[in-house]
């Protein structure tokens, strides 16, 4: 399996363990820290999927979302977030910001991976 | 250390010291609502420091840690989302939690066992501020499963009984993308995809609604699938499939195999707006990325997100694991004991000094320096983790106490070595923990004496001619002298009679067994002593002085050295010895004479130096290199200068040197012998111990000690 991923998160740990999971998985991970550098990054590389946290300083994962969304390269590209954040409402704002689907941290691995695959392509 | 094959044992290393990180981040959060400087960005990043703990907590299934997280973070939600204001209590108490939290992070570092009690007594405090009683708190554990939590589609469904039907549960799906599900990023085949895994699949692609090629629109979805499911699953895992494209699609999920209340499932009908599809885009209808240059990358950042600790620092950061970097610094030494060597044989070859070879040698000498400074500022470490620890004692020892007490902290930024920085947190521990017990008057006294019912306790640190130091002061009565002197006699510790300087007296803190305290109360009374806290500062190199001004306070200074391994030394020779001596501490010298030699009393020589009498040691005797010569005339004389201004005179056979010395600690093989700091080598190869002449005279001037008396 190959794809480029993009995780966006201000954790190393987070970022490690995605890179890590998704790696072992023939995934390419490209890490960003913050919303900032994840717009960066997003707008210049070609990703299969993002992964983004919502709370996270110097741009937060929704203002990167809509930010993003706003690029003509986001076109086609699912987003993908990743918070501890489990009430409706922010995923129902990232939702119509424009994110295909979430992921409640803590996640694991296995399931990590069944979400990746599921909107990148197995 | 962490397992290099283990990559999840390096991450959870790496989640630890984002722990630290996140944790320093929160303290000084609620460090700065304390101050009342604070906006909301402010709350947030404590909010978001508790909240990253939780979540990378959970990854690592450190349970109690999440659920600790989780009901801190839930109160200060409510803070966050302005629905609960922040009150002195309600600090007070996230400042307790955070201790807490910080508490469990370490537990669960260490694989101790957390401390529950106390974790149970904050959550009944943190529900009681957001109005839970124990009864109406609901279990985190539903909000923090291990799930990929899904869309909860209300699926309306009057689910029928599956059992009934002896076939698998059949479903009949359609679904219809719409554009936007494009636009987001999904893709139908992955969704069918998911649906062939749930089990067996007849897939049609409905091509009626395609139009002709010149009415086509490229960014216009025309086709939809019809698809007959046989799997043994309900519908709710039917429709999960579809979970993030709902609100996207048309989609009609209907179970068949039921004879009534066929369960139908629909959600936007944008269906029946589509132009009739065309087949020949069956199989690519994802509009594709465009690849366009990004033209404008530059995000505006906000003053307050700028604030956020760390965040713009982490790109620039590389953590590296300490054990290079000792590594590192014993080669540093390495390469500055080669470079004096070298030195030594060109010198000893008789070189000119302006030889190219000379020259080099200077330029190599610099060099050298600079690495090695390069190399201890790697080291080094500001000071403020230590500070933050003792914001804690102080707010812990204050509450046993009952005295109100404020920490004011100055020099956060100040640098240390980090071993400085690790050994120095008992001491500082034992030293605040002191100066809120003994130091501060009561509320009582305070008011008294017309003084601010809160205490204040100051700790700072600075940069003063290379060394370090650190200061704890209280504003509190200052230290009681007649009654230490009273303490001190009643102990045996001096004579009946003695007559002492203040400054006399204040030193009588540091002697083993001695304790003003009229009661030993559980703050500072634990058996260690102020004698303890100054051998372990002279363990670092450094050393303690007290002043205190009666009425207005006490304030104990730390001095120590920037670094622990390397000293600008001066070499000296006694009694056949090499030894090396601090060059700070060394003031003058000076050669004793007939005119300025004297003995004010049988065993307690002086020089006299500019009028003034300093005691007189022969370091020699002082180490039992030799017996008392009977005449020092001519001697060489080092004044040595202590941290409180007192001098003393040491008597040497002839100083070599002035030069850096790399030091090397005895390890713990060697008797700790008194006035023997550490080791080094020198030029020549040759082993020298490096001396702390304060060590020495305070043992000569102590007559059970000295041999130079005899």
């Amino acid at each position: 399996m190959s794809g480029k991923v993009l995780t966006i998160d201000d954790s190393q740990s987070v970022r490690q363990m995605i890179s890590m999971t998704l790696g072992n998985s023939g995934f390419t991970v490209d890490e960003a820290c913050d919303g900032a550098e994840g717009y960066d990054k997003a707008t210049t590389g070609s990703y299969n999927a993002i992964l983004t946290d919502l709370n996270m300083p110097n741009m937060n994962g929704l203002d990167f979302i809509k930010k993003f969304r706003e690029h003509p390269s986001s076109r086609g590209v699912p987003i993908i977030f990743l918070s501890t954040e489990s009430d409706e409402e922010s995923k129902r704002e990232a939702k119509s910001a424009g994110a295909i689907g979430w992921i409640i941290k803590p996640f694991d691995q296995a399931q990590l991976l069944a979400v990746v695959k599921k909107v990148a392509g197995a | 250390m962490t397992d290099a094959s283990d990559p999840m044992a390096e991450i959870r290393a790496s989640f630890f010291i984002e722990c630290e990180e996140l944790l320093e981040a929160m303290q000084d959060g609620l460090q700065t609502i304390d101050d009342g400087e604070w906006d909301n960005e402010t709350i947030n990043v404590v909010f978001r420091a508790v909240h990253s703990i939780k979540g990378g907590a959970g990854a690592f299934g450190l349970e109690s840690l999440v659920r600790f997280a989780h009901r801190y973070e839930t109160v200060m939600d409510s803070v966050r989302s302005g629905t609960m204001n922040v009150d002195n209590d309600l600090l007070k108490l996230f400042f307790r939690c955070a201790d807490h939290l910080s508490d469990l992070v370490r537990c669960a570092r260490d694989g101790l066992d957390s401390p529950e009690e106390q974790g149970k007594s904050l959550v009944g405090e943190l529900d009681a501020s957001i109005g839970l009683t124990g009864d109406e708190v609901e279990e985190p554990e539903e909000e923090i499963e291990f799930q990929p939590m899904g869309l909860s589609l209300d699926l309306g469904l009057d689910l029928p009984d599956m059992a009934a039907s002896l076939d698998l549960p059949q479903f009949e799906i359609e679904f219809a993308p719409a554009a936007e599900l494009f636009d987001t990023g999904n893709e139908p085949f992955q969704i069918l995809k998911a649906l062939r895994d749930l089990g067996e699949c007849e897939i049609e692609c409905v091509t009626d609604k395609l139009v002709s090629l010149e009415q086509l629109s490229a960014e216009t979805p025309y086709l939809y699938w019809k698809v007959t499911l046989s799997a043994n699953v309900d519908p709710a895992e039917v429709a999960s499939v579809f979970e993030f494209v709902d609100g996207l699609c048309t989609l009609k999920i209907e179970a068949l195999s039921v004879s009534e209340g066929a369960a139908e499932l629909e959600t936007d009908a944008t269906l029946e707006d589509l132009p009739p599809p065309l087949p020949t885009v069956a199989d690519e209808p994802i509009v594709q990325a465009e690849k366009v240059e990004t033209k404008d990358p530059v995000v505006t950042r906000s003053a307050s997100q700028a604030k956020a600790p760390g965040a713009a620092a982490a790109k620039s950061v590389v953590r590296v694991d300490l054990d290079r970097i000792e590594r590192l610094v014993n080669l540093v030494g390495e390469l500055v004991i080669n470079q004096a060597m070298l030195s030594q044989s060109l010198e000893s070859a008789g070189l000119s000094p302006h030889s190219d070879a000379m020259n080099g040698l200077e330029e190599f000498q610099r060099l050298t320096r600079d690495i090695q400074d390069s190399v201890m500022m790697i080291r080094a470490q500001p000071v403020k983790s230590l500070f933050q620890r003792m914001s804690r004692i102080v707010r812990e020892s204050s509450a046993a106490v009952s005295k109100d007490v404020r920490l004011e902290t100055e020099g956060e930024n100040t640098e240390v070595d980090k071993t400085v920085i690790e050994r120095l947190a008992d001491p500082l521990t034992h030293m605040i923990r002191n100066a809120v017990d003994h130091g501060l008057e009561t509320t009582q006294e305070r008011e008294a004496a017309g003084k601010s019912s809160q205490g204040i306790v100051r700790l700072s640190a600075a940069h003063r001619s290379g060394r370090v130091v650190i200061e704890v002061s209280d504003d509190g009565g200052g230290i009681n002298r007649p009654k230490v002197q009273e303490i001190a006699i009643k102990k045996g510790l001096i004579p009946a009679d003695s007559v002492l300087t203040d400054t006399e007296v204040d030193n009588l803190l540091f002697l083993p067994g001695f304790s003003t305290a009229a009661s030993v109360s559980d703050l500072s009374g634990r058996g260690v002593g102020m004698d303890v806290v100054r051998t372990s500062i002279q363990a670092l190199g450094g050393r303690i002085t007290i002043t205190s001004q009666e009425g207005v306070g006490t304030t104990f200074s730390i001095s120590l050295p920037l670094t622990l391994a390397v000293l600008d030394g001066m070499v000296v020779q006694v009694a056949e010895e090499t030894l090396v001596l601090p060059l700070n501490v060394v003031v003058e010298t000076l050669t004793l004479t007939q005119d300025n030699l004297d003995q004010v009393r049988p065993g307690l020589d002086v020089v006299r130096v500019r009028g003034a009498f300093v005691p007189l040691f022969d370091l020699g005797v002082s180490l039992g290199y030799r017996e008392k010569k009977d005449d020092y005339t001519d001697s060489v004389v080092l004044l040595i200068a202590h941290e409180d201004g007192s001098r003393a005179a040491l008597i040497v056979d002839e100083i070599q040197d002035q030069r850096q010395v790399v030091i090397k600690g005895l390890d713990d093989s060697f008797y700790r012998a008194p006035g023997i700091a550490a080791a080094t080598i020198l030029g020549d190869g040759q082993i020298a111990l490096i001396l702390d002449p304060s060590d020495i005279i305070a043992n000569a001037q102590d007559p059970s000690l000295t041999k130079f008396a005899s």
